[in-house]
């Protein structure tokens, strides 16, 4: 879907890469399209790229909305791939 | 200040008042599933319409182009990556799901990277990386390609089915049975391209744009913005969802589309084909175009018997009034895209508003 998942960059990595946490789980996005992101900024992903930096609270409601629209019985979980 | 549920009652109150008949549409599969869940629809007037638009990926895509990708997974020696949601996306004949079940290489990923990373490790297959989605998906694609071209893979490609939202929204303004007089713009394909796009529609149709979020409060606000707007002989494009919305939209994801895809016609399931709405290779970086790579020649749109995903995309039915709809065609066994999908129409009107047993179809 065309909703992003929020994640805060732990670490910035080589090839472009940043280690995040995404509600507890960690993860390597690609921080190709917003290369100015620092460490402890939250970023908005999507297919495995950071999108946007946006500010902790933004992020954490953003989360709070994803965990309620996926808790129906379609939707397999947060990490769900899509191509929206 | 007064409490959240106080502010949402009134910025309710204040949309309730409008007694003129409106249509606004939404064109994102994720306002789709929010204002399904939030029930907004039953708490409007009856003059006020909510009506879903083209804003899945997944269901605005071609039969003809389905058909295509299923008959290449099918190919020996290819290795199909794609998202998760088009796995169950009926064909004319078949499915990914099925074709896999048959015995073709199909896998699901996350990230476009996932197939980069296949194609590494399996240099002697041909890695095809299903590329489905608009603006927000589509520059994670550019880059991959990009990544495949310095790094000399010749063994990857990009089946782009991709396409941009602008120019179906002026064939959605432009269509002579409908009357759409504002548009609820979609919050994360705009951190992409920005408010400019939605400026030159409102130029060219004078009719308001409201980039809006994804909370209840967002969508009642966007809502609201553009009845006011509505109120006051007004049609300009603004961002309620300011919060993560850049006006300039996304500058480097902006250059890298535009480095690696061009703008080429596409058909859109229930609409046809939009001049300049799909996104194929440069020149420079059409050894990653699938299509070439496998000479597949574009496939005619076969018609789904019965199936109304057409008119849903467009607004011009609801999901309830599709002959189909939770009879023949339900989330378990669904017969179009729109009900595949988890953020299409039907899915989310079934999810939300099922329908009611005694009704007879």
């Amino acid at each position: 879907m065309c909703l992003g998942v929020p994640g805060k960059i732990l670490a910035i990595k080589e090839n472009g890469l940043a280690l995040v946490d995404v509600d507890g789980n960690q993860m390597d996005v690609s921080i190709r399209l917003t290369p100015e992101v620092e460490i402890n900024q939250y970023v908005l992903i999507h297919a495995g790229f950071a999108m946007e930096i946006m500010d902790e609270e933004v992020a954490r409601e953003t989360m709070q909305l994803i965990k309620e629209l996926e808790n129906n019985e379609f939707a397999t979980g947060v990490f769900e791939p899509s191509a929206g | 200040m007064s409490s959240q549920p106080e502010y949402l009652s009134r910025l309710l109150d204040e949309i309730v008042k409008e007694e003129r008949e409106i249509a606004l549409m939404e064109v994102c599969g994720t306002h789709t599933m929010a204002i399904a869940k939030s029930g907004l629809r039953a708490l409007l007037p009856h003059n006020l319409k909510l009506l879903s638009g083209p804003g899945c990926p997944v269901c605005v895509t071609a039969q003809g182009d389905i058909d295509a990708v299923i008959e290449l997974a099918q190919k020996p020696g290819v290795i199909m990556v794609t998202f998760g949601d088009m796995m169950r996306v009926p064909g004319t004949t078949s499915s990914l799901q099925e074709a896999r079940s048959q015995g073709a290489d199909i896998r699901v990923a996350y990230s476009p990277l996932d197939a980069l990373a296949i194609a590494q490790r399996n240099p002697d297959k041909e890695v095809v990386f299903l590329g489905i989605g608009f603006e927000t998906t589509a520059p994670a694609v550019a880059i991959c390609a990009d990544q495949a071209r310095v790094q000399g893979l010749s063994n990857f490609s990009v089946f782009s089915l991709h396409k941009v939202v602008p120019p179906a929204l002026e064939v959605i303004f432009s269509m002579p049975d409908m009357k759409i007089d504002g548009l609820i713009c979609p919050g994360h394909v705009s951190v992409v391209i920005g408010l400019e796009p939605y400026i030159k529609l409102v130029e060219e149709y004078h009719r308001p744009c409201v980039v809006t979020g994804f909370e209840t409060q967002d969508i009642l606000e966007g809502i609201y913005m553009l009845i006011k707007q509505i109120r006051q002989g007004e049609a300009k494009a603004e961002i309620q969802y300011q919060r993560v919305v850049k006006s300039a939209g996304n500058p480097v994801a902006q250059q890298i589309l535009e480095e690696v895809f061009q703008p080429s016609d596409a058909r859109w399931r229930g609409i046809g084909n939009i001049p300049e709405s799909g996104l194929e290779f440069r020149p420079e970086y059409q050894a990653f175009d699938a299509r070439k790579r496998f000479n597949i020649a574009d496939r005619e749109d076969i018609p789904i018997k019965g199936c109304a995903c057409g008119e849903v995309l467009t607004g011009k039915i609801t999901p309830q009034d599709c002959a189909l709809f939770g009879r023949a065609c339900t989330p378990l066994k669904p017969i179009g895209p729109c009900m595949v999908s988890h953020e299409g129409a039907c899915a989310a009107y079934y999810r939300y508003s099922p329908p009611t047993p005694s009704k007879k179809g």
